[in-house]
């Protein structure tokens, strides 16, 4: 228990410097390694032809961002399918299969990295480097690039200029991605991560037999698996094999490494809000007038904006992390009529150096944020326990992934203020701009995918004999394993109940379309939703005004995001963990 | 004219995708692994290659990877639905885990069994069977929970203090070895939390074995 504030108390320290460094990327303000980067950034400009103070509207955006997304496929995919020629491949891995192949492109350009494969036995190092560790980071920098956007819509400084999409991408790599990777990965490797491109290694044991160790050029991708709120892993079992997660400080810098930018996001968001409502009211204001009122500590580290949406997602985190922790210690009750003894919480398919606290943490962490990594098996959670990463990949805004998830909350809480201005019979507003027709039904349109995405694609493989054929556990435990697997994809988790016989046509073709329209068509409508935020005047507060950087609107948040979930999801957790649960302790 | 504006725009922004995407690939997908690589190599080369551990001069397993010992005076890791990789070879070069199934490559992870999976129920059961078998001084209601559950991985190089010391009184009849000094290369092998909270006390099941082996004199050199 105390392990567990500890570690989120160092993270409440820690998110503070990143998010304010985030900040100073995507507002494009001065940073302390700008001599450097600033000239490499113009040398790769210069090459590709980008002009990086030529603005975008929303639509050249989100059109440059899916051009070039799909130009990385096209890339990717091509390498997977010849991925048996020699270079980068002592260990002999065969092609890959197109369907297969098809799943784990779409899976790691969309920043889902659901593994269909075994990555010891079905990626040559060359495919594990060229395709999952480059994916990894650019679906990490497109998912933040379209956030800064949507931040430079709502916050809006001009009318139609959200940013050049080339030049986030390019900045994100640079300034964040690569030298927080780089080193992270150092010290994933002073822990025991191996980091070598040679072939497996076989030696004899003690008792004379023989061992396979599986390595390879490990650390790099597990760092920005991490970071870039990826997941999927270099080896099957994921970050719970010890060759990818060897220690508990390798433990520790994994879970910061994904919970670091998005909650930077939050901050990101609101300080450019702030920046922009800033602008804005100085103008308005005559000269000499008095400067506005201080704000107060954490207004100013979070930006007025961003703490009440922080605050937000991180009651629903520990509300989620409690339930999680508090199911899992209390062991399983069938194991205990078996006659063995629970007193360690439920062990199976968790290491021992991890214990029930850290897994308990990872597997809220990875669902939260997104990352989809495991240091746990979530397959063998306890129903409760298991309920937890489901449901949040089913929120889909604690956190979030990189970028995603803020935008996701925003919706939610464009939807919080129009219930409240429904309430009290007001347009309602939200950052100085009213929320009229055309934002609610792009809001709502982007909540409703998400849910209908996963009940439908579920539906359809329980009622098809090629998607039962993929479920091993019996009884109500087989609906949870497809639920999980479709909320996993339409997350962009890419987390599994493992158990799942999921290399097949039909789970490799379905899964693979709800990624895909999981990840672009909510992302186009953001920014169609900041596009259209972006045109309008700003209002000037009155009394009627409902404040959105309060305490209370916090509140009003966690309710609406439960009330929306509870509405749409339960039926089908009901079916699912929870009557496993009520079977298990009835 | 506004139609030849219109394709120089698609083609600029044709050739804006492909190079953004070629010099990502290189940087990150090139440089970046190469460039962890060698500094690796050059600054922590033992972790790099896989932290192996060796005793008398040769591999015998790495620091982080569990392993499956079979003889009685070894101490026992968790079980293992990949049998921890390990494997031995008969005449023919075929290869077979230690219960005889034949080896399916080198994997990792577990049968993912429910926690209300029957088979998950039937396999604790017989595992317990058996170590009761052979720790007869042992209740059943004494065994950990760990030792008679799969870790996530497969690859669990450690388990509980608990479960190492209740192996010790078995362990020392079978090699000789006094009770007092398994318990010593018990303390041995532990670790404590991070700073005494983070984590979980854990027994190396390697570590220990070594030492058995050592203090045996299986093997002259003490790997660790």
């Amino acid at each position: 228990m105390l392990q567990l504030v500890l570690t989120g108390v160092l993270y409440l320290i820690l998110v503070i410097p990143v998010g304010r460094y985030l900040y100073h990327i995507a507002a494009g303000k001065h940073t302390f390694a700008d001599p450097v980067l600033d000239r490499i950034d113009d040398v790769i400009y210069k090459i590709v032809g980008v002009d990086p103070h030529r603005g975008m509207n929303w639509r050249q955006y989100a059109l440059a961002l899916i051009g070039t997304n799909a130009v990385m496929i096209a890339i990717g995919y091509l390498i997977l399918r010849i991925q048996s020629i020699g270079i980068f491949n002592p260990n002999h891995i065969g092609s890959m299969e197109p369907s297969l192949a098809f799943n784990t492109i779409i899976s790691f350009m969309t920043n889902t990295n659901l593994q269909h494969y075994s990555g010891e036995s079905g990626l040559s190092y060359l495919s594990q480097m060229l395709v999952i560790t480059f994916m990894m980071f650019v679906s990490a920098a497109s998912g933040y690039a379209a956030c800064v956007a949507f931040i430079r819509g709502v916050a809006g400084k001009t009318k139609d200029n959200v940013g050049n999409f080339f030049s986030d991408l390019v900045r994100i790599t640079t300034r964040v991605l690569l030298p927080f990777s780089l080193v992270g990965g150092l010290l994933l490797v002073w822990q025991g991560v191996p980091q070598t491109f040679s072939e497996n290694i076989v030696v004899e044991t003690l008792e004379g037999t023989f061992q396979v160790l599986a390595t390879g050029p490990v650390a790099a991708l597990e760092i920005i698996k991490h970071l870039g709120t990826n997941g999927g892993g270099f080896f099957g079992a994921n970050s719970s094999t010890p060759m990818e997660n060897p220690t508990i400080l390798s433990n520790l810098i994994e879970l910061y490494s994904m919970m670091l930018l998005p909650g930077a996001c939050v901050i990101t968001f609101g300080k450019m809000v702030g920046d922009g409502r800033r602008t804005h009211q100085e103008s308005k204001k005559p000269e000499h007038a008095l400067p506005a009122h201080r704000e107060g500590m954490t207004a100013r580290l979070f930006g007025a904006e961003g703490r009440s949406i922080f605050l937000a997602m991180s009651v629903l985190f520990v509300i989620g992390l409690s339930l999680c922790f508090w199911a899992e210690s209390q062991g399983n009750p069938a194991l205990a009529e078996a006659g063995l003894s629970q007193s360690m919480g439920s062990m199976e398919g968790k290491e021992v150096r991890f214990g029930v606290a850290q897994s308990a943490l990872f597997t809220t962490v990875t669902t939260s944020f997104t990352t989809g990594t495991i240091n746990n098996m979530h397959d063998t959670l306890t129903p409760l326990g298991g309920l937890v990463p489901l449901l949040h990949m089913m929120l889909n805004c604690v956190f979030g992934g990189k970028g995603v998830g803020l935008m996701n909350i925003i919706l939610y809480a464009i939807l919080a203020v129009f219930i409240c201005g429904l309430m009290v019979g007001r347009t309602p507003e939200y950052l100085g701009k009213k929320i009229e027709g055309r934002e609610m039904k792009l809001t709502a349109l982007a909540i409703i995918i998400h849910p209908l995405l996963i009940l439908a694609f579920s539906a359809l493989a329980v009622a098809t004999s090629a998607g039962q054929a993929g479920i091993t556990n019996p009884g109500f435990h087989g609906l949870t394993q497809v639920l999980y697997e479709y909320a996993s994809s339409a997350a962009n988790n890419g987390s599994g109940f493992e158990g799942l016989a999921d290399n097949t046509y039909f789970w490799n073709i379905t899964t693979g379309l709800v990624m895909f329209l999981g990840r672009y068509l909510p992302i186009v409508l953001q920014l169609a939703i900041a596009g259209s935020l972006m045109k309008k005047s700003y209002v000037n507060e009155s009394a009627g005004t409902l404040q959105t950087s309060t305490v209370s609107f916090s509140v009003i948040l966690v309710f609406v995001v439960y009330i929306f979930a509870a509405l749409t999801f339960f039926p089908a957790l009901a079916l699912g963990p929870i009557a496993e649960h009520l079977t298990l302790w009835g | 004219m506004n139609e030849a504006s219109n394709h120089t725009a698609f083609f600029r922004g044709l050739r804006q995708m492909f190079g953004v995407t070629l010099i990502l690939l290189l940087l990150c997908g090139f440089v970046f692994p190469v460039l962890l690589t060698g500094i690796s190599s050059m600054v922590f080369p033992a972790q790099a290659g896989g932290s192996l551990v060796y005793a008398d001069g040769r591999a015998v397993g790495s620091k982080y990877v569990g392993q499956e010992f079979t003889k009685p005076y070894f101490m026992k890791g968790r079980p293992s639905a990949y049998h921890y990789n390990t494997y031995y070879e008969d005449a023919q070069g075929n290869r077979y885990y230690s219960d005889g199934s034949p080896f399916a490559g080198v994997s990792s992870g577990s049968n993912n069994y429910a926690p209300s999976n029957p088979a998950l129920i039937e396999r604790v059961k017989a595992d317990i069977e058996t170590f009761l078998a052979a720790n007869p001084d042992v209740t059943r209601e004494e065994i950990p929970t760990d030792l008679m559950t799969a870790s996530g991985s497969g690859l669990d190089p450690h388990i509980s203090p608990a479960s190492a010391q209740i192996q010790i009184p078995a362990i020392a009849k079978a090699s000789g070895l006094s009770e007092a000094a398994l318990a010593q290369i018990v303390e041995d092998n532990t670790q404590g939390k991070l700073l005494g909270i983070l984590g979980e006390d854990t027994v190396s099941v390697l570590g220990v074995n070594l030492d058995i082996a050592a203090a045996m004199g299986l093997i002259s050199v003490n790997g660790n």
